[in-house]
């Protein structure tokens, strides 16, 4: 059997709006030094990577949630040195931002991480985001995800504009590069011209795991064009089983073999030492929150075993799962100490760091290193 | 009896860039992509109690004759990044990093050094640099667009709108109240709402405010323009006057714009760029410095510099051989995209070399190895002390940013043995006093501008 994908995120406090009212406010004052600590977890638990969810524009007060962020790809580059084994998933706009930067930055941070960059890919749809930048009118889902698809396009070929053989240092020629192995990428679109080449040579995955949330149809076209990670939100698993061959027939249609995309459902978690300790936890932070948390995917609220158990279930049916911990403070220990282990020991878990083969991101999802596109064949 | 007190220097450390500076044939020379070259430069700086780690940009790799320049070292990654990580593995060093002012918005830019900020303890500078030209803007959405007048005037827009937006949150707007929800202390943050020539900015910013309320701004246009903006806008120069009487005429002219500006003596700090070469003795400086600019002008380094000059291939001519006989061709004057130019007329230029060559019997390579000189310290670590200290004392500059040759560690004996003689003089600080680039360059920490709460978002 193949083991599962298993990713985290490690957005805010955790996925329950009202994670953070339990915490010692002190330390959400620290909110560098406790992602940290979080990611440390992260790794002892053995996940393949870990998602920093990132908006441009604040959360209303009234959602009474964490309110106030840091750009995602800064942030992983700052965990970068002190982590290893886990991929770092930043979160990144398309509709605002410039490709050209979009496609240094994750290089770079694929550089400081010696391999382990990702990128979730993210677009705006809202009057706020419109207005923050001034520069554009609102854009709907359906214009929104196209951009986002041809802000990927060309992301991916500024990735492979430098071969990885570029660099030569021929002292004989004083020529520090091959030029023939640096490419223009030439875009001219709809919206926006890039001409190219990157900045920043290949980097050490040459292509960053994309990462895709499938929300809405147009994101599903998207995700089978672009995504390496799809994730998906089903609370049943006939509704992940119907998700999953979307995707992978959009895919298909995007000629590619479905097989290589990988489909990682949703997986909120409210952990105890049993079935009445978690569902009291959960009824605190509720109570703290005034309603009822009901994400719009798998809730799993109970002890570990309970939770090993429901992943197996539905293991034939997806390629792995987001977990996202109703608390990190709480959730993440438990995971590490008690979920990831009994995974493991029933081969549903790949080993952990360092123990398991290779150390990129690629390589934890299985996914080969490709050659540049400009590279002769 | 009393001593006026020494003036205390700063000093950075630039991490090598790519242009002909930075000399890659070296067996030693390093990647200049390679976190580990960065990690190294910034813990020996650190160790070394510096204010700051400098990083250029790149915005399209320069182009010579229609091609992509492959002599000098070429590709770097992107500047915030980097220092992200650099935070991760220092703790007082300041870290600065070139953005331009016209490829960027204001949300976005000031949101990321907002988050540098905060992720690295309130150690975030932003070199402000302008660019008006269409090469550069086809990398963009924009495309080639600005005026070359326009741009210093959308560089004042954008740090305006910037500052606007780092004011917009209190201080102490984080300060979580589990009972009643509310994650901001409620007022503390105000949207904004501006509307320019430039840009429109609306809403409430997303990111807290960092430890140093705003980024160090550095600026390093030299044109009158840049000056200017300097004198209004900047906490420091990264200033290309790293002679003395150079330095000192530039220091007076930067004075006399900070009065014009209202702005206090001492809040704008002076940092000429300069290399320094050390040896045992000043004849082994020497040599070591004329090697060094030997390995910097290879000759197809000097070739393509006479080009840019005369505006047409010479790649006929022999480097060690005599100057070329042709004249300089004026339509061929943009033969080299994506770097300042060096000479508008050429023509006076090409006489006065020809001269000099003939002169002293020097060759292509010699000629270009004299006349791109940018002098620079070179002697014993005592000699390069003191002049670096008679710099500093006689208001020629505020300190120097330290430019190495070599990646990674064309800096390493520099802090080794000239920085210890600077602490021993009193003129270099031996332990940081505080935690943040604002405390290690005596810089004022700005204020919110609290607004009325009838305007709070």
């Amino acid at each position: 059997m193949t083991h599962l994908h298993l990713a985290v995120d490690l957005t805010g406090s955790g996925a329950h709006p009202a994670a953070w009212r339990t915490l010692d406010p002190e330390q959400l004052r620290s909110a560098v030094a406790t992602l940290a600590a979080h990611l440390d977890t992260s790794v002892r638990a053995g996940f393949d990577l870990a998602l920093l969810d990132d908006s441009l524009t604040l959360a209303p007060a009234a959602d009474h949630t964490v309110r106030g962020s840091l750009d995602a790809v800064l942030v992983a580059s700052r965990l970068a040195p002190v982590s290893s084994g886990i991929g770092l998933v930043a979160t990144v706009d398309t509709t605002h931002t410039e490709p050209f930067h979009v496609a240094k930055a994750l290089q770079t941070l694929d550089h400081v991480s010696s391999g382990r960059g990702g990128w979730q890919v993210a677009w705006s749809t809202t009057p706020a985001g419109a207005a923050a930048f001034g520069r554009k009118d609102v854009q709907d889902e359906a214009d929104a995800v196209d951009e986002a698809r041809e802000v990927v396009g060309v992301v991916r070929d500024l990735w492979d504009s430098w071969e990885d053989d570029a660099e030569i240092r021929d002292a004989a020629t004083s020529r520090f590069v091959d030029r023939d192995k640096l490419h223009y990428v030439d875009h001219v679109g709809e919206r926006f011209t890039v001409k190219g080449p990157s900045i920043t040579p290949r980097s050490p995955q040459g292509q960053l795991p994309v990462v895709v949330r499938v929300g809405s149809p147009e994101s599903v076209g998207l995700a089978g064009r672009v995504a390496d990670v799809v994730r998906i939100e089903a609370r049943g698993v006939d509704r992940a089983a119907e998700l999953v061959a979307r995707v992978r027939t959009a895919a298909a249609e995007a000629g590619r073999d479905p097989q290589d995309v990988r489909v990682l459902v949703d997986l909120v978690v409210v952990l105890g030492a049993d079935d009445g300790a978690a569902r009291a936890r959960r009824g605190l932070l509720d109570g703290l929150a005034g309603s009822a948390f009901a994400p719009a995917t798998l809730l799993h609220v109970g002890d570990a075993a309970s939770l090993v158990e429901l992943v197996a279930r539905w293991a034939p049916v997806v390629d792995g799962f987001t977990v996202r911990p109703a608390s990190l403070r709480a959730d993440l220990p438990l995971l590490a100490d008690q979920v990831l282990p009994a995974l493991r020991a029933v081969g549903l878990a790949a080993d952990a760091y360092p123990v398991r083969t290779g150390s990129t991101l690629r390589d934890s999802l299985g996914l080969p290193r490709p050659a540049s596109r400009y590279a002769a064949v | 009896m009393t001593t006026k007190p020494r003036k205390q220097i700063h000093l950075g450390v630039h991490f090598p860039g790519v242009n002909n500076t930075t000399v890659w044939t070296d067996p030693r020379s390093g990647s200049q992509i390679d976190f580990d070259s960065f990690e190294h430069l910034a813990r020996r700086a650190e160790e070394s109690k510096l204010d700051f780690f400098f990083l250029a940009e790149g915005l399209r790799l320069r182009e010579h004759k229609g091609l992509i320049h492959d002599l000098d070292v070429v590709g770097r990654p992107d500047t915030l990044p980097v220092l992200a990580a650099v935070a991760a593995v220092t703790q007082h060093l300041g870290l600065a990093g070139t953005i331009n002012t016209t490829f960027n918005e204001p949300w976005e830019i000031a949101r990321q050094f907002a988050s540098l900020d905060v992720l690295s303890g309130g150690r975030a500078a932003w070199n402000l640099v302008t660019s008006s030209d269409a090469f550069t803007g086809e990398n963009f959405r924009r495309g080639g667009f600005l005026p070359y007048a326009e741009r210093y005037e959308r560089a004042a827009e954008l740090v305006a709108v910037a500052r606007e937006l780092w004011d917009s949150w209190d201080d102490d707007a984080v300060s979580p109240d589990p009972v009643a929800g509310a994650y901001l202390r409620p007022g503390s943050v105000r949207r904004i709402d501006h509307v320019g020539k430039h840009f429109q900015v609306r809403g409430e910013f997303p990111t807290p405010r960092g430890p140093q309320g705003h980024p160090v701004l550095f600026q390093a246009g030299d044109s009158p323009d840049g000056r200017d903006f300097a004198a209004a806008t900047a906490d420091v120069i990264f200033s290309l006057h790293s002679s003395f009487d150079d330095g000192r005429t530039f220091y007076d002219d930067v004075q006399a714009r900070l009065a014009a500006a209202g702005r206090e003596p001492g809040s704008l700090k002076i940092l000429p760029a300069t290399t320094v070469v050390i040896g045992d003795t000043e004849a082994e400086a020497a040599e070591l410095a004329r090697h060094i600019r030997s390995q910097q002008v290879p000759g197809a380094t000097a070739i393509a510099f006479l080009e840019q000059v005369w505006g047409r291939d010479l790649t006929s001519y022999d480097p060690e051989g005599p100057l070329p006989d042709v004249e300089p061709d004026f339509d061929g004057a943009d033969i080299t995209r994506g770097r300042a130019r060096h000479f508008k007329d050429p023509r006076p230029v090409v006489a006065a070399w020809r001269e000099q060559a003939a002169a002293n019997g020097w060759s292509i390579r010699d000629l270009v190895i004299a006349v791109t000189s940018r002098g620079g310290f070179v002697g014993t670590p005592n000699h390069v002390a003191d002049e670096i200290d008679r710099h500093v004392q006689e208001d020629a500059s505020d300190g120097f940013i330290l430019v190495p040759h070599l990646t990674p560690g064309g800096l390493d004996d520099v802090l080794d043995r000239v920085v210890p003689l600077l602490v021993e003089r009193g003129s270099f600080r031996a332990e940081y006093s505080g935690p943040t680039l604002r405390d290690h360059l005596g810089l004022a920490h700005p204020d919110a501008v609290r607004r009325p709460a009838a305007l709070a978002g």
